[in-house]
């Protein structure tokens, strides 16, 4: 599909057209995934950024309180990410190869086997040798958005830090790949810069990586810029109409990709994408560090607001009462050799 | 006439309906779909077993004189495939595995080499292996060689319902390999295990067709009968397919005419 067609699909505001494109989504989604969703808990470990992105409640200008949970600390939110019945973890940083280097990862990731089956970093980007030490280590899946294709407006929004580099960024997933990771995650900030034009750039990545790496699972997000403590850093003009059809047409071009939720969307925009595409989403998350069970809410810096605050058990129960199989354990740990 | 068992590795199976449990929508419609089916041989994968919640355990939906076969599922190479299943025997889901590896996630297809290296493996063991295969004959050897129990080749791309797209190797397998050999994947239609069945395939395995049907235990007891009826068939023989007119002897007739002709002289 070209750029054209993209823009032309984005474009059409007849509601024939969007019911037709979701109804082809929804019976490629139930025909490769059935009715299971992936659940997953996203983890703050640090909010250390030597970036600045413009967009961001992390950024390494912001005065925010810098926090960096100990081997205790991330133990304790682990264990409540546990307690909700979530076994697949997304641990986050800032970038910052200074405060989280690979050592503290790879410390992280020893404490968080004990209590999920499934392991996800979305970090900053390295390099070949240290995505192996990180697989060795229990690390299955990476995840790493260009944020934009865009190159000019990539360079407008990340102003300093590794970032900046767009190139370097754009071959991590190939790096992540070669080390032998299972899952990666790509995805595009709609907001930043023209969806279609992302879109299509995004297409072309992942379509890269298929025939690069074809036994990864990849998965593909498409966050929508928020609020940060409900103040606006960057607007996002693509509306529930438009955000419909990037799922679909996500869904059309890449039948087995795994579509990602995060609770940044509101609940009844979640519930029904559920119909049309998504595959795995979020769930009871928390987007500052400590925000489980150490910091008060008052005292919390999130990296964006989230919209979707029911806990864990309100989603398995709305899930089921829709006829969608919740689903928690999708991977057991083997030892794992690149 | 009355059908033999399917046996394998000298267990004996009245069915031939084996079932997959992925894409269920709920657990409820699993536990009777292999109720209404009769099938005694259920695949679970190791992936999605969930130890820790009884109510999430898929191992609690299936009944306990059903033999469980556990997958791989997730596999990208031979390693990861006996990692796997050591794991699960050592969790105590028995020894029978369905070796998957795939390391294609856009059409799926098994890697027939790493299969073939994760039977020879496993065999070793102990265990009792069902390699799934795109259909070919070379590996279908190989994995026989391996101790395998039985060869598992595709109908057609996995989840896709497309029914028997691979036909003609398949009906090599069938014609050339002595273990029992389960047509698994891409059956989307009670007819398409039937056509299997009729050209002398040992077994059937679903998944898709009937966790994804509107009511999945009603469609589970279509395939089983379809299964069974496409088993009598193929004992039975099935008649010769004839074009439609047959009244004359294209090849022959002039004989006659022949003597036609000569009897009028007389």
């Amino acid at each position: 599909m070209n750029l054209t067609q993209i823009k032309n699909i984005l474009e059409d505001r007849r509601a024939d057209s969007v019911e037709k494109l979701a109804l082809e989504a929804a019976l490629l989604t139930r025909q490769q995934f059935g009715r299971a969703i992936s659940l997953y808990g996203p983890l703050y470990l640090s909010n250390f950024c030597s970036s600045h992105c413009t967009y961001c409640g992390f950024h390494s200008q912001n005065k925010i309180q810098r926090i960096k949970l100990e081997p205790e600390q991330y133990r304790k939110e682990m264990q409540f990410i546990h307690n909700q019945g979530l076994r697949n973890i997304l641990m986050l940083t800032g970038e910052s190869y200074k405060h989280t280097p690979v050592a503290y990862l790879k410390e992280a990731a020893a404490v968080a086997s004990e209590y999920f089956q499934g392991l996800s970093l979305e970090v900053h980007p390295m390099q070949t040798d240290e995505y192996k030490e990180l697989f060795a280590a229990g690390v299955d899946g990476i995840t790493v958005y260009q944020e934009t294709y865009d190159r000019a407006r990539y360079a407008q929004v990340h102003l300093s830090g590794y970032k900046k580099d767009y190139d370097f960024r754009y071959a991590t997933p190939f790096r992540a790949a070669e080390a032998g990771m299972r899952q990666i995650s790509l995805g595009v900030l709609l907001g930043l810069a023209d969806a279609a034009e992302d879109l299509y750039a995004l297409y072309q990545h992942l379509r890269e990586l298929e025939k690069t790496y074809p036994g990864v699972e990849y998965s593909v997000s498409f966050p929508r810029l928020r609020t940060v403590k409900d103040k606006t850093l960057a607007s996002c003009d693509v509306d529930d109409w438009q955000f419909v059809k990037i799922i679909a047409l996500t869904r059309l071009m890449f039948p087995r990709v795994g579509l990602n939720l995060s609770t940044r969307e509101e609940p009844r925009l979640r519930d029904h994408l559920l119909e049309i595409g998504i595959t795995r989403m979020s769930a009871g998350s928390n987007t500052s560090v400590g925000g489980y069970t150490l910091l008060d809410e008052e005292k919390q810096n999130p990296q964006f607001d989230i919209k979707d605050e029911r806990p864990v058990d309100e989603i398995v129960r709305l899930l089921k009462s829709r006829n969608f199989d919740p689903v928690f354990t999708d991977w057991r740990h083997i030892e794992n050799k690149s | 006439m009355t059908d033999t068992s399917l046996v394998i590795a000298g267990k004996s199976f009245k069915s031939r309906f084996l079932l997959g449990t992925g894409k269920f929508k709920n657990k409820k419609d699993l536990k009777e779909s292999i109720a209404s089916s009769h099938s005694e041989i259920v695949t679970v994968a190791l992936r999605r077993i969930d130890l820790e919640r009884h109510e999430e355990n898929i191992l609690e939906y299936i009944p306990s004189h059903v033999t469980l076969l556990t997958n791989t599922s997730g596999a990208r190479n031979a390693q990861e495939a006996v990692r796997l299943a050591r794991l699960g025997r050592a969790s105590g889901y028995g020894h029978w595995v369905k070796i998957e590896v795939i390391n294609d996630s856009k059409y799926l297809l098994p890697d027939n080499q790493e299969t073939v290296k994760a039977t020879e493996i496993l065999c070793a063991e102990g265990f009792v292996v069902l390699p799934y295969i795109a259909p070919d004959l070379y590996t279908a050897r190989a994995l026989v060689k391996a101790g395998a129990a039985t060869v598992m080749p595709l109908g057609s791309f996995i989840g896709s319902n497309q029914g028997l797209k691979t036909r003609e190797l398949i009906q090599v397998l069938i014609n050339e390999i002595d273990v029992p050999i389960v047509v698994d994947a891409g059956i989307g239609a009670p007819s398409q295990a039937a056509e299997a069945m009729e050209m002398g395939a040992d077994a059937v395995l679903v998944n898709t067709a009937v966790a994804t049907a509107q009511n999945p235990p009603m469609i589970a007891r279509a395939f089983a009968q379809a299964i069974e009826a496409g088993r009598l068939a193929y004992l039975s023989g099935l008649p010769q397919q004839e074009p439609a007119a047959h009244a004359s002897s294209p090849l022959t007739g002039f004989l006659y005419d022949e003597l036609d002709a000569n009897q009028k002289h007389s």
